[in-house]
């Protein structure tokens, strides 16, 4: 399974939880297929999208989900002792480790080499870390919603890419829907 | 040691709604730091990057919080990308609380060589700048928080060595 496979298991796990998701392909995949008032997409900032999920989940009471990736996660990594150290039972932070900088040329990372995320989740404090391979991680999302426990999850996927568009929504659009949904329902 | 100016800073923030900080240390802003840490008004959130504490305040805002960053100028080195194309693009407020190493009275050379880029680089950046040197200047701050919540966009405070009475 590539990450746009990973991505389309999840879907049907996603119900009523906001959504962070990360620069570039991501987001472009998530947008086709299940384009959502709450899905947030960082269409910049290369680093940030657990960070934004954290301090979202933080702010309200409604779950979220940050899907980011092992490149993501080395640009950022500063963000695991923050997690860590603010317990947040709201939020999940699913890491899609495709061993790759997906976006910009499948260029390896050092996560799919001898770094382990998930054993750095873990000594950074993280106290819920799970690593699946890829066809388990709609289930341990599920089960990480469930248990209402803040969870990282590694999922271990196939480097690759599917053609995808651009998203075209205008940024403040994009940032004004979700808000608006993040409003709705806290009633 | 916590100072009057620091509390008064503190109370301003929270009279103005601002219930969410994050924080990257600076000797200038220690005292600062202590206050907001202790005060339970305001969720207080160290982070151990600048740009990693502005993510985290624009996932705060989105979900209803007011925040600020409390950081020193040298973080503008490291911000220009986030401010760019997350505070910038998405248009969220934010402002910046900033302690401006590198002016009179400063003992480290090397903090000049970043206080000499600091103003240009936040014109070139289009943010509204606001810089505290005398004690009573501090009178603006629950202006320019209005205004940034008004305007959406990152401002900067800048606040330097005469205004903190030397560290």
């Amino acid at each position: 399974m590539i990450r746009s496979d990973v991505l389309k298991s999840i879907v049907p796990v996603i119900t009523d939880e906001l959504v962070i998701c990360n620069i570039g392909l991501p987001s472009q995949e998530l947008f086709m297929f299940d384009d959502q008032p709450s899905n947030f997409y960082m269409l910049g900032t290369m680093g940030l999208c657990s960070s934004v999920g954290l301090g979202l989940a933080m702010a309200q009471p409604e779950k979220v989900i940050a899907i980011d990736g092992d490149g993501s996660v080395l640009t950022n990594f500063g963000t695991l002792p923050t997690i860590a150290n603010n317990v947040t039972d709201n939020f999940v932070l699913l890491i899609i480790d495709n061993g790759s900088y997906g976006s910009t040329g499948d260029q390896p990372t050092y996560a799919g080499q001898k770094t382990s995320l998930s054993k750095v989740a873990e000594a950074c404090g993280c106290e819920h870390v799970v690593e699946c391979q890829a066809e388990d991680t709609a289930a341990e999302l599920k089960k990480a919603l469930d248990s209402g426990q803040m969870t990282i999850i590694v999922c271990k996927c196939e480097s690759g890419n599917i053609p995808v568009s651009v998203i075209e929504i205008p940024p403040v659009v994009i940032r004004d829907r979700f808000m608006k949904e993040v409003a709705r329902r806290q009633g | 040691m916590a100072d009057t100016i620091s509390q008064r800073i503190v109370d301003d923030l929270v009279a103005n709604g601002i219930d969410f900080v994050t924080t990257v240390p600076c000797k200038q802003l220690a005292g600062v730091i202590e206050v907001l840490d202790k005060d339970d008004r305001i969720h207080h959130v160290p982070a151990n990057k600048e740009d990693e504490g502005m993510g985290l305040c624009a996932g705060a805002f989105m979900g209803g919080k007011r925040p600020c960053i409390i950081m020193q100028n040298t973080a503008i080195g490291v911000t220009i990308n986030t401010l760019a194309t997350l505070i910038q693009f998405y248009q969220m407020p934010l402002p910046m609380l900033i302690s401006y190493r590198g002016e009179l009275g400063e003992p480290v050379a090397c903090q000049v060589e970043m206080a000499i880029h600091t103003k240009p680089l936040l014109q070139q950046m289009n943010i509204p700048t606001f810089h505290f040197h005398k004690e009573e200047d501090v009178e603006e701050l629950g202006k320019i928080l209005e205004y940034t919540r008004m305007c959406s966009k990152p401002t900067a405070i800048l606040t330097d060595a005469s205004f903190w009475r030397g560290y």
